[in-house]
């Protein structure tokens, strides 16, 4: 696998604007004898879209959803980093840069780093020339606030809802563009392979979700927004529609995987409770400035309702190991602390699978020192929604909290132009790996997905088109096109065919047990090698005794969901494979033989690079190919938050 | 709600008997309830998860499970869609279905499942319909004209705190459309009004302001939906509780609109006159 | 405007058309309950005002034309709404719920229905006398011709009906008018809602006391 990341020469600060100066163009008569198809409408997919045919392009974008508007881009609470230095705190874009290299826990590319950092300040002046209803000051500026820890405030909100509100806004301009007949719209579409000819990604095959057919499309390239793979744990914060399908059938075809270990745990979301759950709902972070986490020092008193223990028998755990940081330790701290004292037996609430997998956020030092009305004036609505999933009221009685997979940081491998490996395939928000490296900061993720969409891939796209030229695009009736819709006719009707005794729901619980269990918050060799043998055995299962009720030519759930569990099974080994091969602790990747007194220990000499792995045939194990990465500009250092 | 010693799960967890009534259709037919009965539902579970264990009873049974939208389930994505015992996202205010727990309904309880009525909805299967009249309407008007990289510096445009929290009361409509399906006139006037609302309220949305309300308004007609009465039941149901103020804006917007374009000057004499 | 939105009229249009028009009649019932109040000064009070009436035809036909075009505007748009909106809820669920909607707002079409029954019957009997009510010609004695009308109960209850739908109706119609021309938002809507109820009932009231009063016997 050739690996060549393109990194444009020169200082960090003027590689973008240096590429962007030697870049080919397309001349504008000639952009819409180009077809583009774009998959996933999220922040990147819609961005990407949109701006797309604002050049000129000829546009396809498919989604599975019903509109594009439902992407789950639009379930992000917190808000979006710029720097802007609207705060005149001493915010720069070498200070953004600086942040996500070392929130990322120097795993992630340098020079597309500070790219971002770059481009974020013209994302929220096309936010907000688009409408978007972003918080204001009295005087009419935009306020910022500080997330994630930052020592600055450089992060745009929209209430709880930003990236509901920058959803719609890029909702509304891919929308102006499908008015305008220069974007041709698929809803309830479901990309199910990619088509290479000559090498080069020259289309896709979909299945139209309400009729059933499988249908080839021709394009001169293909760029894939179709976000992140967390449901491959069943229960995560992700929407139940999530998948890694489209970015694992590219794989398939020779996409090279990077960094799949690489997984968020957010420590603030509300707990299982029962074994049908089918979804964790993420609570702000901003709760950890007023509550204080504990558990019972004796496991005892676990099913003692808290009031009725006293305050020398809790455990504040966080205050007690990270004095100077306490309850607003960093995200993945905050959550392998909770894991520990769970698995120690000390959790709290109810007993899932055998075990209290539960710590308390307790509100009650700070209602006695403000008093209820001001916890409600900041948090009120997390309080009402609160109970309203839970039941408990949580001004009277603590909240109780788990982590869980929130985001992956890890994807398709890209160049610098976010191109992967096969030529004409691009790459776009949570579905590439570029810029966050092992662990992503509060409030980047809106920031990439719309960098990616509306400032990087309209350049490089045009690049890339402008080189291969207007002889490139196949008629979809080529025997390319046609084998591969062969194919996904022929998975399909297996599915349908297949005599089996088991639902795919049954499995995705089994393979998210077994990843959440060995590969989430904290791995090791011995726990991984078992789940990569116990995931063979489960795939191996699946293959034998998947039931598919339904029928192929309409809705069909169990359909799409079993395609989808498939993918995520081979995908799990491969998930696994990463984080055994992966011999230190970065970011969320935590492996219990490689710490410091729980602190995650780094290895810069030997894995201060990106592990891509190649597929190499079904049910083979993949391949790990590296590519190097070079820091030019920053040095390496540990991070501590003791 | 649910009563003092029922049944309990192995978890100790209070659990319900229900018997269901839920609407089967698929493509091209006209479609019928089928009843079902479910038991050991947890009270903790949400409605959709109710659904999800009376699929997987299905399954087991070898059935065909019943087809809905959803996706994000924490109320946010619009995705989410059924009446339930007549009412859109069921019989919590201010929630969607995805929202809604079980701990709202009593054991033994009979609880009806429709997907949204509406002629501008159609049924796709089951409880799963078309929500595209929607998308069409956006795509009308439903946006500002700006173009990727023609924006100025974003702290030129000053926006006074309360129009923006006026517009982003406006905007944080999911479109779900539970206001059309509670509607008793199939009306998408608290849709439409919430998204002309957001946009014709910030400066950055005046320059198309009677276009955007003109073209917006003539598509929702042309999609099928009825007529606003004032009924209100769109407020009652709308899982934002997004206000009928919406709808009041939009009338006098779109009562200015046709009297800007009636009075409009074109600057030209008019052709075929005298 | 294209010829196809001339003949399916904006759905918004169409409300305000339907607004003005009940605004209209909305005052002009207004005015007739005044008028008729006259009844309790006497019947040289009353019988004066129809003689007045009828001795200024300019004014009495210009009220008239600009009644019938609401009247027509009112029933139009109301039919084409009614219409319309059947349709657009495809039959409705199966089980119906009602949150909020208020009985007067669902049962709008049902009221002026009952209301235009009532209006063409009031038209036969006071303005074409083609229905002539207690048997005799009274030729511009109106006073006489309610009296003699509101003494047959059927009448008087029919009458009486029809004006507490009346009363429903102006309370959603009132109020809607507001919103229909955005004149409302949620600080208001409840005072407003309250104005275009007590304005139903006074109206009502108004013109119910007449035939109460010829039944207990108070008007003779």
């Amino acid at each position: 696998m050739k690996l060549d990341s393109k990194i444009p020469a020169g200082p960090v600060a003027d590689k973008w604007s240096n590429h962007k100066a030697k870049m080919r163009l397309v001349n504008p008569a000639n952009r819409r004898k180009y077809h583009v198809i774009v998959v996933g409408s999220g922040l990147a997919g819609s961005a990407a879209a949109a701006s797309f045919a604002e050049m000129g392009y000829e546009v396809s974008c498919f989604c599975y959803q019903d509109s594009p508007r439902r992407a789950h881009s639009i379930a992000a609470q917190g808000g979006i980093n710029a720097a802007k230095n609207y705060q005149n705190d001493g915010d720069s874009v070498r200070r953004l840069f600086l942040d996500t290299i070392k929130g990322g826990d120097y795993r992630a590319r340098e020079a597309n780093v500070y790219r971002l950092a770059q481009v974020s300040t013209s994302i929220i002046d096309q936010c907000v020339a688009q409408g978007v209803p972003f918080a204001r000051e009295y005087g009419g500026l935009l306020a910022n606030r500080s997330f994630g820890g930052a020592q600055v405030s450089r992060t745009f909100y929209a209430r709880g809802q930003t990236g509901q509100q920058l959803l719609l806004g890029a909702y509304s301009a891919l929308s102006r563009q499908i008015g305008a007949g220069t974007v041709k719209m698929y809803t309830r579409h479901e990309m199910l392979d990619l088509v290479l000819v000559g090498g080069q990604a020259k289309g896709i095959v979909t299945r139209d979700l309400v009729t059933g057919e499988i249908k080839a499309w021709a394009s001169d390239v293909v760029v894939l927004c179709t976000g992140g793979y967390g449901n491959v744990f069943y229960l995560s914060t992700n929407a139940q529609g999530c998948n890694v399908t489209a970015t694992y059938r590219a794989h398939r075809r020779g996409a090279g995987f990077a960094n799949p270990c690489y997984t968020q745990i957010h420590p603030t979301c509300i707990p299982v409770h029962g074994e049908d759950q089918s979804k964790l709902t993420l609570m702000s972070e901003s709760l950890r400035n007023d509550g204080r986490v504990w558990v019972p020092k004796d496991k005892a008193d676990c099913t003692k309702p808290a009031s009725e223990i006293p305050e020398e028998r809790r455990d504040y755990f966080l205050e007690r190991k990270y004095p100077s940081y306490g309850n607003l330790a960093p995200r993945d701290i905050a959550s392998r602390a909770a894991k520990e004292v769970c698995d120690e037996g000390r959790g709290v609430g109810q007993m899932v699978d055998g075990k209290r997998l539960g710590v308390y956020l307790d509100f009650s030092a700070a209602i006695k020192r403000l008093g209820e009305p001001a916890i409600r004036e900041r948090y009120g609505n997390l309080f009402d929604m609160y109970e309203n999933i839970t039941g408990e009221n949580a001004y009277r009685q603590p909240m109780r909290i788990f982590p869980a997979v929130h985001y992956t940081m890890g994807g398709l491998w890209v160049d610098y132009n976010l191109q992967s490996n096969i030529p004409g395939l691009f790459v776009g928000g949570e579905a590439n790996f570029s810029d966050h490296g092992a662990n992503r900061l509060g409030a980047s993720a809106l920031m990439q997905g719309l960098a990616d969409g509306y400032f990087v891939l309209p350049y490089t796209v045009t690049d890339y088109l402008a080189g291969v030229g207007l002889t490139g695009r196949p008629s979809v009736d080529a025997p390319e096109f046609k084998a591969v819709v062969k194919e996904v006719q022929d998975r399909t009707q297996w599915f349908l065919n297949n005599k089996g005794n088991r639902s795919a729901r049954s499995y995705h619980k089994a393979l998210g047990k077994i990843v959440w269990e060995k590969c989430g918050m904290a791995r090791d060799k011995a726990g991984l090698e078992g789940a990569i043998r116990d995931l063979q055995a489960l795939r191996a299962d699946f293959w034998k005794n998947i039931l598919v009720v339904g029928s192929g030519d309409q809705l069909a759930p169990e359909l799409e969901r079993a395609g989808r569990v498939a993918d995520f099974l081979d995908f799990g080994i491969m998930m696994c494979l990463d984080a055994l091969h992966r011999d230190e602790s970065c970011g969320g990747h935590f492996r219990t033989e490689y710490q410091d007194a729980g602190e995650a220990q780094r290895n810069d000499d030997k894995y201060a690079h990106v592990a891509v792995w190649a597929w190499q045939g079904d049910g083979q194990l993949p391949v790990r190919h590296t590519e190097p990465l070079v820091y030019e500009d920053v040095q390496f250092t540990t991070r501590s938050y003791k | 709600m649910v009563k003092e010693h029922d049944n309990l799960d192995s978890h100790g967890e209070q659990t319900l008997s229900l018997r269901l009534r839920v609407w089967r259709q698929s493509r091209g037919t006209t479609g019928h309830f089928e009843d079902h009965a479910l038991a050991a539902v947890p009270t903790s579970a949400s409605f959709l998860e109710m659904m999800d264990m009376l699929n997987e009873q299905l399954i087991k049974e070898g059935k065909d499970t019943f087809a809905f939208d959803h996706d994000c389930r924490e109320g946010i994505c619009g995705m989410c869609s059924m009446t339930i015992n007549g009412m859109p996202h069921g019989p919590l205010p201010g929630v969607t279905t995805c929202q809604l727990h079980m701990r709202n309904f009593r054991d033994g309880e009979m609880i009806t499942v429709e997907p949204w009525r509406a002629k501008a909805f159609p049924v796709i299967k089951d409880l799963a319909v078309n929500r595209s009249a929607f998308d069409k309407v956006i795509q009308a008007g439903g946006f500002i004209t700006v173009r990727t990289g023609s924006a100025t510096e974003a702290n030129n445009t000053l926006i006074p705190k309360p129009v923006a929290d006026e517009a982003m009361d406006a905007a944080e409509c999911i479109g779900c459309g539970a206001c059309v399906a509670s509607c008793k006139n199939g009306s998408a006037m608290l849709f439409v009004g919430a998204k002309i609302n957001h946009l014709n309220i910030l400066p950055q949305g005046q320059p198309e302001r009677e276009r955007r309300t003109l073209a917006m308004v003539k598509t929702m007609d042309d999609a099928g939906f009825g007529n606003c009465t004032n009924y209100g039941e769109c407020q009652a149901h709308c899982p934002k509780s997004i206000t009928l103020d919406v709808i009041a804006k939009l009338n006098r917007d779109y009562l200015r609109a046709r009297v800007k374009e009636f009075f409009s000057s074109t600057g030209k004499p008019r052709k075929g006159g005298d | 405007m294209s010829a196809c939105s001339c003949c399916r009229p904006a759905s918004i249009g169409k409300k305000i058309v339907m607004a003005l028009s009940g605004l209209v009649l909305a005052g002009f019932v207004l005015g007739h309950m005044s008028g008729n109040l006259l009844m309790f000064k006497g019947a040289d009070a009353i019988n004066a005002y129809a003689a007045w009436l009828h001795a200024h035809p300019g004014m009495l036909w210009g009220a008239r034309v600009v009644l019938i075009l609401s009247t027509v505007a009112h029933i139009w748009t109301g039919v084409l709404l009614t219409l319309e909106n059947r349709a657009a809820r495809a039959g409705g669920p199966a089980v119906e719920a009602t949150r909020r909607a208020t009985l007067s707002s669902r049962t709008m079409p049902y009221s002026g229905v009952v209301i235009l029954t009532f209006l063409v019957f009031h038209l036969l009997h006071y303005t074409f006398r083609t229905v002539a009510l207690g048997g005799q010609e009274f030729g511009d004695k109106v006073y006489e011709m309610v009296v003699a009308g509101f003494s047959q109960p059927a009448v008087a209850v029919f009458y009486i009906i029809s004006m507490i739908l009346l009363c429903l109706h102006l309370s959603h119609g009132i109020s809607s008018v507001f919103q229909t021309l955005g004149l409302r938002n949620e600080r208001w809507r409840g005072r407003l809602d309250a104005v275009a109820t007590a304005y139903g009932w006074l109206i009502a009231l108004g013109f119910i006391s007449i035939p109460l009063a010829v039944l207990l016997g108070c008007i003779k």
